[in-house]
């Protein structure tokens, strides 16, 4: 087993370079040999989206891919979303709604709706159900998640400056 | 100076003390993803353990060959009973008074049980290793059902064998653990034979699980230069922990610390002791390294804290005008192989004997039955009080059955049954003290804010048009009124293995006028840090922002026995309290030192102390902070602390009126949620936004119960729900938005009359949502049909009725 590949990863905006098995799982990576913990795992099987990442503009679950196939990929984690001085619209919005209880899921819920609210600036409630129904949260019903997203997108679309801080991936959410 | 041109409003609202919507301290590090949970601790030098499990649901063990796994690059250790024997560590205690096997001793009982712990310098290593473990087994029978283990030849736990007596009493079988019985068994039977109305109805409340998002587990570090053990895991109760593990390994209490980090979830998952836990520990003293253990999913599922598997039936008796004159149960409670149910240690079966409900029933009796089977160990209360959510389903659909049996309303038949206003405090027959209530007012506001009446003509419009064939949708109306029993409890009747069940609060103030409160309770996700902080804050005067609540480090917060039963705020809350009126106490000596009068001319008021009739003259909490600390007051200690240990007089008594309206398509079996209406009434309301957020939370966790979550067994013990593709957790889009409100009835004991929430919206919403799918039947000829209620139960259920054609 000691057939190890050399991966690069540019994770929030950091390059990264290490050897590693190509059975590796994407999330081990990030966690155990980062230290970027953020990402947590729920289920092993993609259900639950604890492990939700944004990989090449796109929302992944990092518990079922493995770190050979994310080799040269561009990674946006929960630690890349916003900073202590200045949050993201969603992790205030989140707060503000009372969107999250245990924590345990809100990364990868978070990190999945900052993707969800760039591919659909403007969603319904419907759409905005639909659009998480990847991400499973076990203690808030969903209902203030829920208008949590809703909010952040109001407020993102009132002031399109405020949307700044989303990341590598971002696209224009208002016109 | 700006403090004293403040209005008092200011003042009040400046301390976001009990009553306001405050923000969550805790969400600044969770949604910048900078939570500690016990998979992000990283020690130096730390090992991964990972665990052989049973593929047999029961099966004698032949041999353990550990040699091809040992010989593995990167393993460090192989565990197997063999090795903990000698440190008789290979069974332990449970908190229900039986044992339970560490590692496999000669036998496994359940699919998923632990067989040997695998010790490696990765998680790789460490999977690959438990794959070169050869086990031989030789199968045994299999059991999973507890009608048929009662019967059997087959003696599941033969470490018991001839013992007929256990921890609860007789045992009349040798899989049999024990009988618990309440009430009149005579006058019940005397008073169901003279009743002119007597239904009975057996019902089955399926095996499911708390499945927290975060599985279990630990981190165990031994430092031998110091003899001190550090145990970092998903703890619910790190005290109590923290004293099973000096009884178990013999290592003095003082020398172990326990800290819960972060918990990603608990609802009765992370109350029970786990072999990995201890393995964790044995493997750390062991190695000499830190040893880390976290379950993944299918283990989890599999393996720690199955929550219900109560086989019950019901018999209720009534006046033939509706007035309900007796109630006797009888419960078949499968266990699994070793009994590690989480309760009280005086009730086998939990509170179980709440089962009377909200109504005022004269004569009641109550048998539970423990059984063994070949299935993994639990019995824990996932997101309720102990059984208090097994015991409400019951007593929720006997009024249902009752209800179609009389041909009454349902929602009439519960009011004119309801405990009175005036009869509180209420003793029930089977014993209990309910503290208060007003039920009436409750469910009068429910019906009316749905518009019962309207809702009933539509659903009779509705079968109507279903007879003429014109719809294949049908309407339930599910009601629900339930009372819960949380709060445990008083020392005199509840400990967890000889611990009382009190708990408690140690608050320091700082000079400047902050403080840290630290308690014996351990959050995972109720907002303990936001919510305990304002009460101290209406209590002592400081705002809720300057005081930090700290909870799960043994080495630092009073002793106390957890969370989880909705005990945190009936006890924690109240000692809480408590230890704030004695800083209060204090703070007013030194504030009539300093205003130079007695100490019975100052009163408190928001902030400070003011002279009686003397506004103008005051001292702040902050002025008066400072002063015990720099100032020598004669006859009184330097500094500002307390400490207490709060045991409850009573238990308190939530209560709730919850209604759901649902379309069935009859064809399919899918159920839409139109409206769920949920009054719940907690007593004092501390943080009306985190109670909302427990009740959408609790709903939806019952909305799962109820409409498909199950850990189903086949014959042979093979878990066939074993992963979240089976395991039923509902995502956004299958859950509606719900509709909350309350009424406010004081626990007359509690020192703020707070009675605990987080669970009551689980305990009402499972029979709601199981009897809105019933009620969309009963026009049909349904009485009763078991969850949970997924699509093709429902379909099945038409089906049988002749619904399709």
């Amino acid at each position: 087993m000691s057939n190890k590949m050399h991966i690069q990863l540019n994770v929030n905006g950091e390059a990264h370079e290490f050897l590693a098995e190509p059975r590796e799982l994407l999330i081990y990576a990030l966690r155990e040999r980062l230290n970027i913990t953020g990402p947590h795992v729920g289920c092993d099987t993609s259900h639950c989206g604890a492990c939700t990442v944004t990989l090449d503009g796109k929302s992944v679950k990092a518990c079922t891919m493995f770190v050979a196939q994310a080799n040269g990929a561009e990674i946006t984690t929960i630690e890349g979303i916003g900073s202590p001085d200045a949050l993201h619209v969603l992790q205030e919005s989140f707060r503000e709604h009372h969107g999250l209880q245990c924590g345990f899921c809100t990364p990868g819920m978070i990190t999945r709706a900052v993707k969800l609210l760039e591919e659909n600036p403007t969603p319904t409630e419907e759409e905005v159900r639909f659009g998480m129904a990847g991400n499973i949260c076990r203690c808030t019903g969903y209902q203030n998640i829920v208008k949590s997203i809703l909010a952040a997108a109001n407020e993102m679309n009132a002031q399109p400056s405020s949307s700044e801080a989303v990341g590598h991936n971002k696209v224009e959410a208002a016109e | 100076m700006k403090d004293e041109v403040q209005t008092r409003e200011d003042r009040v609202a400046n301390l976001k003390g009990m009553g306001c919507s405050r923000k969550r301290v805790e969400d600044a590090r969770f949604t910048q993803g900078k939570g500690n949970y016990v998979d992000d601790v990283k020690l130096p030098g730390m090992l991964h353990g990972d665990f052989v499990r049973s593929p047999y649901g029961h099966a004698r063990i032949k041999s353990i060959d550990t040699s091809a796994a040992l010989a593995l690059d990167g393993v460090v250790a192989v565990l197997t009973a063999e090795d903990l024997a000698p440190l008789n560590l290979h069974w332990m205690p449970t908190l229900a008074g039986d044992k339970q096997m560490v590692l496999a001793d000669g036998k496994v009982l359940f699919q998923g049980q632990e067989v040997a712990f695998v010790v490696a310098r990765d998680r790789y290593v460490a999977a690959d290793a438990v794959e070169l473990v050869e086990v031989d087994y030789e199968d045994l029978p299999v059991i999973v059902n507890p009608h048929e283990s009662l019967q059997s030849d087959v003696v599941l736990r033969e470490d018991l064998a001839g013992q007929t007596s256990g921890a609860h009493g007789p045992r009349k079988h040798h899989n049999h653990i024990f009988t618990w019985e309440v009430g009149d068994k005579e006058g019940t039977e005397q008073v169901m034979e003279n009743a002119d109305v007597v239904v009975e109805q057996s019902m089955y409340y399926h095996r499911t699980h708390p499945c927290p998002l975060e599985t279990c587990g630990s981190v165990a570090s031994m430092d031998k230069v110091n003899g001190k053990l550090t145990v970092y895991g998903t703890f619910q109760a790190p005290h109590v922990v923290r004293t099973v593990a000096s009884l178990l390994s013999g290592i003095e209490e003082h020398n172990i610390r326990v800290i819960s980090p972060d918990i990603g979830g608990g609802f009765g998952n992370k109350v029970g002791v786990y072999p990995g836990y201890v393995c964790s520990i044995v493997a750390s003293i062991v190695t000499g390294k830190p040893v880390k253990w976290v379950e993944d999913r299918m283990e989890n599922l599999m393996s720690t804290a199955f929550a219900r598997d109560y086989h019950m039936t019901g018999k209720i008796s009534a006046t033939k005008d509706g007035k309900i004159t007796g109630l006797d149960c009888h419960v078949i409670a499968d266990h699994g192989a070793f009994d590690a149910c989480a309760d009280p240690t005086k009730f086998p079966a939990g509170f179980m004997n709440i089962c009377t409900g909200s109504y005022d029933i004269p004569v009641a009796h109550l048998a539970v039955d423990g059984v063994y089977t070949n299935k993994a160990p639990g019995g824990v209360s996932y997101r309720c009080s102990f059984r208090v959510t097994e015991a409400v389903y019951l007593i929720e659909r006997m009024i249902e059955v009752l209800a179609i049996e009389l041909n009454m309303d349902a929602a009439e038949l519960r009011r004119i049954n309801f405990i009175k206003k005036e009869q509180f405090p209420y003793t029930s027959a089977l014993g209990w003290e309910y503290d208060s209530g007003d039920y009436h007012t409750a469910w009068d506001k429910a019906l009316e804010a749905v518009d019962y009446k309207g809702l009933r003509a539509e659903q009779a419009e509705r079968v109507a048009a279903f007879k003429r064939g014109e719809t294949r949708s049908l309407m339930g109306i599910g009601l629900t009124f339930f009372t819960e029993i949380v709060g445990a409890g008083p020392v005199k009747n509840c400990d967890i293995l000889g611990m009382g069940m009190f708990d408690s609060c140690e608050i320091r103030i700082h000079p400047t006028g902050s403080a840290i409160a630290r308690l014996g309770t351990i959050s995972q996700g109720q907002g303990h840090a936001t919510t305990f902080a304002q009460i101290l804050a209406s209590e002592i005067g400081l705002p809720a922002d300057s005081i930090t609540i700290e909870e799960g480090d043994t080495d630092t917060a009073p002793y106390g026995l957890g969370t989880y039963g909705s005990r945190s705020t009936p006890v924690a809350g109240a000692a809480t309290a408590m230890a704030g009126r004695k800083i209060r106490a204090k703070a007013q000596m030194i504030a009539a030192y300093l205003l130079e009068v007695h100490d019975d001319d100052v009163e408190f008021d928001v902030d400070r102390f003011v002279v009686k009739g003397a506004p103008e003259r005051f001292k702040t909490m902050k002025d008066i902070a400072y002063a015990a600390y720099n100032q020598a007051i004669p006859g009184i200690e330097p500094g500002l602390e307390a400490v207490s240990y709060y045991d409850p007089p009573n238990m308190t008594y939530p209560f709730g009126a919850y209604i759901c309206v649902m379309d069935i398509d009859v064809d399919t079996g899918v159920p839409d949620i139109r409206k769920f209406y949920a009054l719940d009434d907690c007593g004092t309301r501390i943080n009306p936004m985190i109670i909302e957020g427990q009740i959408h939370g609790g709903l939806t966790e019952a909305l799962a119960v109820s409409l498909g979550q199950e850990i189903a067994y086949d014959d042979m013990g093979n878990v066939k729900t074993g992963t979240l593709m089976d395991f039923f957790l509902p995502t956004a889009w299958e859950v509606p938005n719900y509709e909350t409100d309350h009424t406010v009835t004081p626990s007359p004991h509690h020192p703020i009359g707070a009675k605990g929430v987080g669970e009551s919206p689980h305990v009402g919403g499972v029979p709601c949502f199981s009897n809105a799918v019933q009620d969309a039947f009963r026009p049909f000829g349904n009485r009763h049909t078991n969850m949970p209620h997924d699509h093709w139960r429902i379909w099945k259920t038409a089906n049988d009725l002749g619904l399709h054609g």
